[in-house]
């Protein structure tokens, strides 16, 4: 397929090490990258991943090794240094600036033209022959923030190719795409490969590491834990090698009959977001218990202020909300939550917890102003502490004590905070937004098991997640979420990621 | 009644010009400065430095033209110690900010009593700006626009080259392009090799720069000497004109004249008493007119959405 020569190295990493003040992030890593081919990095969040492709990038220095580039070793003192020897770098979190031009986020830094007047004619020209030639159409005047983000991340391709890269650094390229855009994305990596571009992956996807990579380098704990020829590899060998141990890889989920009438109804509900438009346009939906309804869609298209309205967190244009047969459109957060309504909400550092304040404060957030929390006007602060540690324990949270912030926990014990915090009150209705966010694969194990027993002690639960793998793994019911509506409703076991993919997509069948 | 639309006339137009031209200076100055990333809340401070500069240097030298460069350079210099601040010492800009104000209030009456043996107001200069009007031919002859474009004093003039010269800066120069990305997105901007730091020292001091140009007109174009609390506030409305005018160089201008035209009209009433109200009452018209414009307009503008947000590159060599 690959048109390249033989097998020449044109990069090498050798013996990497990074120590930063606390933690060793990288330890004697060493890895090699073909002309023409593409490898990828595998490891858990905090394997060391992106440290190591920061320092192959220039943002950070290596505390020991070196970094051979094209039988030259190279020392790079920032990424201009980096940009200039032919790397370039997609970052998860995109380097566009949103109120520019695709033009002018293309060029940015190394614009064309003289006297410091940027020549913006030749400047579009040359984005249009670029875009062209590898095939990654995309319109050189159009504003970022109006692009959808597979497009931006095209911008963020060409913008490295346009400064001449060769070798090509791709961190967690499909975390935020659609499954249709990931096929495309795909697409344009083998041109990109055939046209003689090395590209490295960063990812913890193991399908991705499957569809894309010729070879796969697993990290775990910042040290190399070994080289795997991708097409010789099966997907539980690499997860067993990235997290050091047996993990089961899809959630074992036992049918059930669900029956009865449903807990939570929401009826042609209307929510205006700040602009004034409708984010939420005519939405209708059930819950029943014992049963798990997730929410598909794309980032934007509803998701957020689904989660406030049910918790009452904004303003309700027109509809109703139903719990219990009773409506509860009109009440507070606190009286939702107090009819043993819980919620994990999506972002954990700025609604879930008060990253400053200790677990134990944490752990009874929101209902610290109850019996038996309180004495009077003084917080009961023997009773917390031994609720928390209570929680600590039954809840598996690894932490030194419950009287350290909650900030200082990592993400996964965090999210255990705020689940324990839920999940002890015995809601009868629980709203979870993208409860495994950035967490690693034995955290995501243990959240997933936890939602799984409170669908099993009846409980009616609301899933959104950006994630589709998720959905499909926990839900009994699908419905797909676009520009506010619910387009579609599915049935895990008689659908495809494809099909939903589309119809999240706003596409629609004939 | 009709003595109360008399005032309506070429004249309230140009008056409008000659008030709006230090809210515009220092606001067009503000706009460049929030785009590179930085808040700044120093413009007052910035043009107290600088009407007092131009007077000290007009009144040593004698000349007015060294005097508009003294208290340009002293605007410049002073808004150094906000890019010192915030950029290099990661202080947050609001602090910052205050700080400068506080100290130009400071720093000019020590000064004042040092070199003319009192506060107040300083002795006046040999000649100033005012004194240079002149009309360009043609077209100082268009009815209504003439006068108030093109018969002005030398101050107003560079204003309309600075409105101008900013738009293009903005929009077509490779600097500014990067300025613009240094308050949107300064990591994409470091990332590619552009120092981050570097555009806004640079947002800063041009800010500063601006402001030393409003505080001269203040002192040695609109006036012969430097008065304590002849800003009167005008750098605080210019903050308002640049959030009015949603951070850009145009918007900022077109709410300065906004601004400018309600001082004139009050200025009006006040001596021409056409209504038969107290005129004192239309003191706080300006004033009243920037909270309603700020008020109404703030929601809709988007300020540079790094504006005001440190930026600190993480490279620790441990």
């Amino acid at each position: 397929m690959s048109t390249v020569k033989e097998d020449r190295i044109v990069l090498e990493m050798q013996h990497i090490s990074k120590q930063f003040p606390n933690v060793l992030a990288n330890e004697d890593v060493s890895i090699q990258l073909k002309e023409g081919e593409i490898i990828s990095l595998l490891g858990e969040n905090g394997a060391g991943k992106s440290t190591l492709m920061n320092v192959l990038y220039g943002l950070y220095r290596p505390s020991a090794g070196k970094i051979i580039l094209n039988d030259e070793e190279v020392e790079f003192s920032s990424p201009k240094d980096a940009i200039e020897k032919g790397l370039g770098m997609v970052h998860q979190h995109f380097m566009l600036v949103d109120n520019l031009s695709v033009t002018e986020n293309i060029i940015l830094g190394s614009e064309p033209g003289k006297a410091g007047i940027i020549d913006y004619k030749s400047a579009r020209k040359e984005v249009a022959e670029l875009s062209e030639k590898y095939h990654l159409e995309v319109e050189p005047d159009a504003i970022i923030e109006s692009l959808s983000v597979g497009l931006q991340q095209r911008v963020e391709i060409l913008k490295a190719l346009y400064r001449k890269a060769r070798i090509l650094i791709l961190d967690e390229p499909t975390a935020v795409l659609t499954p249709h855009e990931v096929d495309q994305l795909f697409l344009v990596i083998k041109k990109l490969r055939d046209s003689g571009v090395s590209m490295i992956i960063i990812t913890h996807k193991l399908e991705e590491v499957k569809a894309i990579s010729d070879r796969v380098y697993i990290l775990r704990r910042g040290k190399c834990e070994g080289l795997r020829n991708t097409k010789d590899v099966t997907k539980e060998d690499l997860a067993n090698l990235m997290v050091g141990r047996e993990v089961v890889l899809t959630v074992h989920k036992e049918k059930k009959e669900v029956t009865g009438d449903s807990i939570f109804n929401l009826e042609n509900v209307i929510v205006k977001n700040e602009k004034g438009i409708n984010a939420l346009d005519g939405l209708s939906l059930n819950v029943r218990p014992g049963e798990i309804v997730g929410i598909a869609g794309v980032d934007g298209n509803g998701q957020t202020e689904l989660a406030e309205v049910l918790m009452g967190l904004c303003k309700l244009e027109s509809g109703r909300i139903y719990y219990k047969g009773e409506d509860i459109s009109e009440l507070t957060t606190k009286q939702r939550r107090n009819k043993s309504i819980s919620n994990v909400p999506a972002d954990r550092h700025r609604f879930g917890l008060i990253l400053p304040m200790t677990i134990s404060e944490n752990m009874v957030l929101g209902f610290h102003d109850e019996k038996p929390y309180v004495h009077g006007i003084n917080l009961a602060l023997d009773v917390i502490h031994n609720y928390s540690e209570k929680m600590v324990k039954d809840f598996d949270i690894r932490t030194p004590g419950v009287d350290i912030p909650a900030g200082n926990l990592s993400g996964g014990n965090q999210q255990k905070v705020i689940l324990a915090r839920e999940f002890s009150r015995n809601p009868d209705f629980l709203l979870v937004a993208q409860p495994t966010r950035g967490l690693d694969v034995g955290a995501i194990e243990y959240i997933h098991s936890q939602i799984l027993k409170m669908r099993d002690r009846n409980v009616g639960i609301l899933l959104i997640s950006l994630e589709l793998e998720e959905i499909f793994s926990l839900s009994d019911r699908i419905l797909v979420l676009y520009e506010g509506k619910i387009v579609k409703e599915f049935v895990p076991e008689e659908t495809t990621d494809k099909e939903v993919g589309f119809y999240m997509t706003g596409g629609k069948k004939e | 009644m009709e003595a109360f639309f008399a005032i309506f006339n070429t004249d309230l137009l140009v008056a409008t010009i000659r008030l709006s031209t230090p809210i515009t200076l220092a606001a067009v100055g503000a706009t460049i400065c929030e785009k590179s990333g930085i808040v700044n809340i120093a413009m007052e401070g910035m043009m107290i430095m600088g009407a007092f500069f131009a007077v000290i240097i007009a009144y040593y030298t004698g000349n007015p033209w060294l005097g508009l460069v003294g208290g340009v350079a002293a605007g410049g210099i002073f808004s150094l110690v906000h890019a010192v601040a915030t950029v290099t010492f990661h202080l947050d800009h609001v602090v910052s900010g205050a700080v400068l104000n506080i100290l130009s209030f400071g720093i000019v009456r020590y000064l004042m009593v040092l070199f003319f043996g009192h506060p107040g107001t300083t002795d006046p200069i040999p000649v100033g700006l005012g004194g240079y009007q002149f009309a360009i031919p043609g077209l100082s002859k268009i009815p209504v626009l003439g006068p108030m474009f093109f018969n002005q004093t030398p101050i107003i003039y560079m204003s309309f080259i600075l409105i101008v010269g900013a738009l293009f800066f903005l929009k077509k120069t490779k600097v500014g392009l990067h300025l613009r990305a240094a308050g949107e997105h300064p990591l994409a901007l470091e990332t590619i090799g552009v120092s981050v730091y570097k555009m806004r020292y640079l947002g800063v001091v041009i800010s500063g720069l601006f402001s030393g140009l409003a505080g001269a007109y203040l002192s040695i174009e609109n006036a012969v000497s430097f008065t304590e609390g002849m800003s009167n506030g005008r750098g605080f409305i210019a903050l308002a004109a640049m959030i009015s005018g949603g951070w850009t160089a145009l918007g900022s201008f077109a709410a300065a004249l906004f601004f400018g035209f309600a001082d004139a009209f009050q200025i009006r009433m006040q001596i021409f008493k056409v209504l038969p109200i107290p005129a004192e009452i239309f003191i706080i018209f300006p004033y009243i007119a920037t909270v309603i414009a700020v008020a109404g307009l703030v929601k809709k503008s988007r300020p540079p959405r790094a504006d005001g947000i440190d930026f600190m590159i993480e490279r620790e060599d441990g």
